[in-house]
């Protein structure tokens, strides 16, 4: 150790508007690359976006599926696929709200409320982050469905816009996630039980098996519920189809529930 | 008023003032006297800081002010307020009532321009473990917006100084207690601030790993840093801090340097259990010429303490002596320095945390729905 003072200047800067919001996107693209090293330093992080999802397909296309009767042009697996893609990017998002936990538990996340740095970052960031992987889950998901089988039948740009909506899909819930790891605070808590309500949401959906082979009673729900409206939309994206209203209506889902959980998530953050 | 705690700690023990009373004392024109002359050479002042979590009372009125370069301990036990007051000075929560001011920035008006000027090292160490310790510090540097050069030269610079060069480019989660803590301690350095807050800097450290964090905090300070630690432990809060600050309840109940803290005690303090409790009193007697101060009497526990000044050895023989001459059969005599709990005990008639279960049993249920509540509030106190 040498004996030079560590705190020979205090930092004092003043910053501009424009700064401001320069310095806003700089530090969350630092938190995001930040959580992405984090993310493929773990393993067993990379099974959970990697290896379980593409584990499911296999499961569905070859043990469950079937049983499983569907009445589409490639047979179940291209059923299959839309759904499987929307459940992956949701449960992609556990990510989302164990590291927040985490990082509250470790008091990392007061060290960065309590720095000169845009508190928008450690949110954004993180959602930034998540995204990517999201997107690296769904194209894994993608390859291993066309090895086994399944084929876009309704074009490139379909093919796309279909991922498009399983990404922005997966965000929404990321949204929902953030606001529940950063109002539970504890890693422990949200694993056990702060994304239960993602099961019902995915599994009780078009996702896996048509809503029509479910009780009357369950059909209700299943019918209406946002997982059930975007995943039936992927599907005609991929596979041919009325696209016009279920677009509209999922757009709608996607919008509404980003918009009421990032200011949930916001305020949950302002008062760690 | 603020300016009062470090006059304090050059008077002697009889001046050590409450302050709450002073505060009434003190006129309000000549609180804003005193407050402007203080900012001269005061790098934080805190002034009647207030907290409720619902219906629990975390700070009521706490006060002190921190003289630039000098290092302010503040004392107390688990559930005191101290990690709610540090949660306010770092920006992290709102108080109720009351101010505060670090290098003359209005901390309360301006946090953005505080956060510029303070650091921060929690309970445990705020490091991401996947990480390298390098990885850490130079991420910290950018998040400080120093450019990547300048954030690289930066965490080479605080990993040389902390001793961790070596491990710099292992994953910090291989690290041991000791070196994370001494990580954490640099990540807050990275911004170079003007006040540095350690909040236990050594809970849960080994007592080797504890030693090595004192010297590396006493360093820092023969630098010049100007810093706020709270601490369970008045040993800690000797070796590190120049003026200490005893909070209980969320109340300052004393102020003063370790000296003038332990002189309030009586120096060196005796302690036994009497084997019959209905002579307690009379033991209280048998050893009340030991000390200037009445000796302390625990009824529930038949337990006596008394300070013995300079005595020593001297005064452990001369209670021996009155208590045999007097009859009082006792056990569990021991003789050593004031604790925090003496301290406490002293100031408050009362102990500061669960010492004997079995003693505090009501005292200390207490204490724990307090704690627990206020834990809601505040996360980790």
């Amino acid at each position: 150790m040498n004996n030079r003072p560590i705190l020979d200047r205090p930092t004092e800067i003043n910053v501009s508007l424009l700064e401001e919001l320069r310095y806003g996107i700089s530090d969350a693209l630092i938190i995001a690359k930040r959580d992405l090293l984090v993310w493929l330093r773990v393993p067993a992080f990379i099974f959970f976006a990697i290896v379980q999802p593409v584990m499911f397909v296999l499961l569905f296309r070859y043990v469950f599926g079937g049983a499983i009767s569907v009445n589409v042009p490639g047979g179940y697996v291209d059923y299959l696929m839309p759904g499987i893609i929307a459940q992956s990017a949701a449960f992609a998002s556990f990510g989302t709200a164990i590291g927040l936990a985490r990082e509250i538990q470790l008091g990392v996340i007061d060290r960065f409320r309590s720095m000169p740095m845009a508190r928008s970052a450690v949110l954004l960031g993180r959602l930034i982050a998540d995204s990517i992987r999201l997107l690296v889950t769904v194209v894994v998901i993608l390859l291993v469905g066309y090895a086994v089988g399944f084929r876009f039948h309704n074009g490139v740009a379909a093919g796309i816009a279909m991922l498009g909506f399983g990404v922005a899909f997966g965000i929404a819930i990321c949204c929902v996630s953030a606001f529940c790891g950063l109002a539970l605070k504890n890693e422990e808590t949200v694993q056990s039980f702060g994304l239960a309500w993602l099961f019902p949401l995915t599994f009780v959906s078009s996702a896996f098996v048509p809503v029509s082979s479910m009780p009357s009673w369950l059909q209700v729900f299943a019918k209406n519920q946002p997982v059930t409206i975007i995943i039936n939309e992927m599907r005609s994206l991929a596979l041919g189809g009325p696209l016009f209203s279920g677009g509209i209506k999922s757009v709608i889902w996607l919008i509404v529930i980003i918009a009421i959980f990032i200011p949930l998530a916001i305020r949950s953050y302002r008062r760690i | 008023m603020a300016i009062e705690v470090s006059r304090i700690s050059n008077e002697t023990l009889s001046r050590l003032v409450d302050i709450k009373k002073f505060s009434l004392s003190t006129l309000p024109e000549e609180n804003q006297r005193i407050s402007m002359e203080s900012q001269l050479e005061d790098a934080v002042e805190v002034r009647d800081l207030k907290k409720n979590f619902g219906s629990v009372l975390a700070l009521s009125g706490v006060s002190f002010a921190v003289t630039r370069g000098t290092v302010l301990g503040l004392l107390g036990p688990n559930g005191a307020g101290k990690t709610t007051a540090i949660k306010i000075l770092t920006t992290l929560l709102r108080p109720d009532g009351g101010s505060v001011f670090i290098e003359g920035c209005d901390v309360l008006a301006n946090p953005a321009k505080a956060r510029r000027l303070i650091g921060l090292a929690g309970q445990s160490a705020a490091i991401q473990e996947e990480l390298t310790g390098r990885e850490n510090l130079e991420i910290m540097g950018r998040l400080y917006h120093l450019n990547k050069k300048t954030s690289q030269a930066r965490a080479s610079e605080l990993l040389n100084r902390f001793d961790l060069i070596e491990a710099g480019d292992r994953p910090a989660k291989t690290y041991s207690g000791g070196m994370q803590r001494r990580l954490d301690l640099a990540a807050s350095l990275v911004g170079r601030p003007a006040v540095l807050f350690l909040d236990e800097p050594t809970t849960g450290l080994d007592p080797r790993a504890r030693n090595g964090m004192w010297s590396v905090i006493k360093e820092l300070v023969e630098e010049g840093t100007t810093l706020v630690l709270t601490t369970q432990y008045l040993e800690e809060a000797d070796i590190l801090a120049d003026k200490i600050v005893v909070i209980d309840q969320g109340r300052v109940i004393a102020a003063g340097t370790a000296n003038e803290l332990k002189a309030q005690v009586g120096g060196d303090v005796i302690e036994f259990t009497v084997t019959d409790p209905s002579r307690i009193e009379d033991a209280q007697r048998a050893v009340s010429d030991l000390s200037s101060k009445e000796p302390v009497v625990n009824y529930d526990s038949a337990r006596v303490t008394v300070g013995i000044g300079a005595l020593g050895t001297n005064g452990l023989a001369k209670a021996v002596l009155n208590l045999d001459s007097a009859g009082v059969n006792i056990e569990k005599l021991s003789l050593h320095r004031p604790s925090l709990d003496d301290v406490f005990l002293s100031i408050t008639g009362h102990y500061s945390t669960a010492v004997d279960e079995n003693l505090q049993k009501s005292q200390n249920r207490r204490a724990k729905r307090t704690t627990s509540k206020a834990r809601e509030g505040t996360t980790n106190e």
